[in-house]
């Protein structure tokens, strides 16, 4: 819509300047409350400008975690975080994207059945099946570790059904031109669908990368040893009792830190992930 | 080089009660070097039994011959054959160079020899300056020729078309199906070419098969198909305006259908059939004139610089000598 009515731009900017205000007043507390120290913080009202302590609270995350709550640092938290965010983004991305090509381009009995198997489990979330889950990965004596951590969620049924949408959409032609070109079904695979996927599998990428980071339930049941906590269990297990006794800036830095790798995903992928979004490239 | 044999060629879809047969038992032989042209109205199974000959659909019964060898259970690959298809399923992600060479990369060819080959056939089709572009950077024409390309360099047997030329304007349809015909004289590799187009088929066939709800109506050249139309489908399929077919012209015999096409008749001052002019039409070098005699609707065509019929008098009209076909009026077949 094109419209010159200068009322209307003014309005819908002033809207649009009012709802940024709301969301990154909060992401500005965080950022200043971790840059002071605990009593600045706990007194009223708490400074709104960032105080002088960035490198003091940063470096003692980083390196050793709080004192009272969880004494893992942070660095080994981010690093868990980011194995485990990895981990489930690429193998939900490379079950799924086989799973699909089997369902779309193969005929085998019970096909339908094993589609409609998986789109069935797009109803079940983790929350949903986490008794038995857990039950399942503690008797593997997979507490604690990363396997356990990553593969009760790498299955994936919205990534198979994308994947499924996308193939459906591959002129037949294509397959029929490499099977006379003689690829056979795996060569037709790598060479011909998996670079034509690319923009869905970044679009992915980033969708399941954040899923895997800000996982919670599952990690803060398998996880009891603090080497295997991950950043978001980390800030759970920091803070400990009233308010006084957490250390809010220590709290707020690990919250702050947290933050990047989503974010930075989400920006330096972003023309990737709006094309896989929007874009056929056919 | 080889010859392409068709034999008792059968087609079903389905099991049991939804079982549906779609072709019906199809004998040709195409020769070595021909050029054989599959003509029909959509829903044929024009394509169905290319694409059997490609192995991209199951033989329900009969047998695939090409050269010496029979292909009812080879891949595609396996058969030396190459096709063309009608949206030309080039993969979007390689360049020009890259579609051409897939095949022969897959098939392990040394890496210099898929370069001359590649060039070689860019020369032939001028797709030289486009090598390194991608497919969706090029017009309908250009990615025609690339998917030509894409079948010579792999040196086939046989040449396999499904409609190449639908996807083009007019004027590029009948350029490239001049191009078709001199990339035939010049590596002589048998050729089948499924088309709807009529015109299409009487230019490029060296024989043409006509084909009517799976069944073949006619195997022949173009003037044979023309001239001597096997049954009443051929003789309205072929030919535009369509053959007339009359069952109660004066001089019909009984139980027949009598064919004759709209350039065979004259106009004459009297004698002849009396019609009932409708309508005409200036198509340029000639004119159309619609008319009815009794209750049949008649089209004859005439010269330039011919009367001028006005629409609704009588004027008199007669069929050529040795011109008229005649049909059987159940069976259709040519009499």
């Amino acid at each position: 819509m094109v419209e010159n009515r200068p009322w209307v731009t003014f309005f819908s900017h002033a809207i649009l300047i009012v709802g940024i205000v709301v969301v990154a007043f909060p992401l500005y507390v965080t950022f200043v409350a971790s840059t002071l120290t605990l009593e600045q913080i706990l007194s009223v009202p708490m400074p709104l400008t960032p105080g002088t302590h960035f490198w003091d609270n940063y470096a003692q995350v980083l390196a050793a975690g709080s004192t009272r709550g969880a004494a893992a640092p942070v660095g080994r938290m981010m690093f868990n975080s980011l194995v485990m965010a990895l981990v489930i983004a690429f193998g939900k991305i490379a079950i799924s994207i086989i799973a699909s090509f089997a369902i779309v381009y193969f005929r085998f009995p019970l096909r339908r059945t094993f589609f409609w198997m998986i789109f069935v489990t797009l109803m079940l979330p983790v929350e949903v099946r986490i008794i038995p889950t857990y039950k399942v990965v503690s008797d593997l004596g997979m507490l604690n570790t990363y396997v356990g951590l990553t593969l009760p969620l790498i299955a994936s049924a919205t990534a198979t059904f994308l994947f499924r949408q996308f193939f459906l959409t591959v002129p037949d032609e294509l397959a029929e031109a490499a099977r006379m070109d003689g690829a056979g079904p795996m060569r037709f695979f790598f060479d011909v669908l998996l670079p034509l996927s690319a923009t869905s599998i970044a679009a992915l990428f980033v969708i399941q990368f954040i899923y895997g980071w800000n996982q919670y339930l599952w990690p803060l049941l398998i996880t009891s040893e603090e080497s295997m906590y991950t950043a978001v269990i980390g800030i759970k297990r920091m803070i400990v009792g009233g308010d006084a006794a957490t250390e809010w800036h220590l709290v707020m830095a690990t919250a702050m830190l947290a933050m990047i790798p989503p974010a930075l995903v989400v920006v330096l992928m972003q023309k990737w992930f709006v094309k896989g979004l929007v874009d056929t490239e056919k | 080089m080889a010859a392409i044999s068709l034999r008792n060629i059968i087609k079903r879809y389905g099991k049991g009660k939804h079982e549906l047969q779609v072709i019906h038992g199809v004998n040709a032989e195409v020769d070595d070097r021909e050029f054989v042209v599959i003509v029909g109205p959509s829903g044929c199974g024009k394509s169905t039994l290319l694409r059997m000959v490609a192995g991209l659909e199951e033989i329900s019964s009969g047998e695939i011959w090409i050269g010496a060898r029979k292909v009812n259970d080879l891949e595609p690959a396996e058969r030396d054959i190459a096709m063309v298809f009608q949206n030309y399923a080039l993969y979007p992600h390689m360049s020009v160079y890259e579609n051409m060479a897939y095949g022969l990369k897959i098939k392990k060819m040394p890496a210099d020899e898929i370069r001359a080959r590649v060039d070689k056939a860019a020369g032939i089709l001028e797709l030289g300056p486009l090598l390194e572009r991608r497919p969706r950077q090029l017009s309908g024409g250009q990615r025609q020729r690339v998917a030509m390309g894409r079948a010579i360099v792999r040196q086939p047997q046989v040449f396999l078309f499904d409609e190449p030329l639908s996807n083009l304007d007019a004027k590029l349809r009948a350029q490239t199906r001049i191009e078709i015909q001199k990339l035939h004289r010049e590596l002589g590799i048998t050729s089948l070419f499924v088309t709807h187009d009529q015109v299409e088929a009487m230019t490029l066939a060296q024989r043409m098969i006509v084909m009517n709800a799976g069944a073949m109506e006619q195997f022949g050249t173009p003037e044979e198909v023309y001239n001597r139309p096997a049954t009443t489908f051929v003789a309205s399929f072929i030919g535009s305006p369509p053959m007339n077919l009359l069952t109660n012209a004066p001089g019909a015999r009984p139980n027949t259908v009598m064919g004759v096409r709209p350039e065979h008749l004259d106009i004459v001052a009297d004698g002849g059939w009396p019609l009932q002019v409708e309508t005409c039409e200036l198509l340029g070098a000639e004119r159309l004139v619609y008319g009815r005699l009794g209750t049949e609707q008649v089209i004859v065509r005439t010269e330039e610089g011919a009367a001028v019929p006005t629409p609704g008098t009588t004027i008199h009209v007669a069929p050529r000598e040795g011109k008229v076909h005649w049909f059987d009026a159940a069976t259709r077949k040519r009499i």
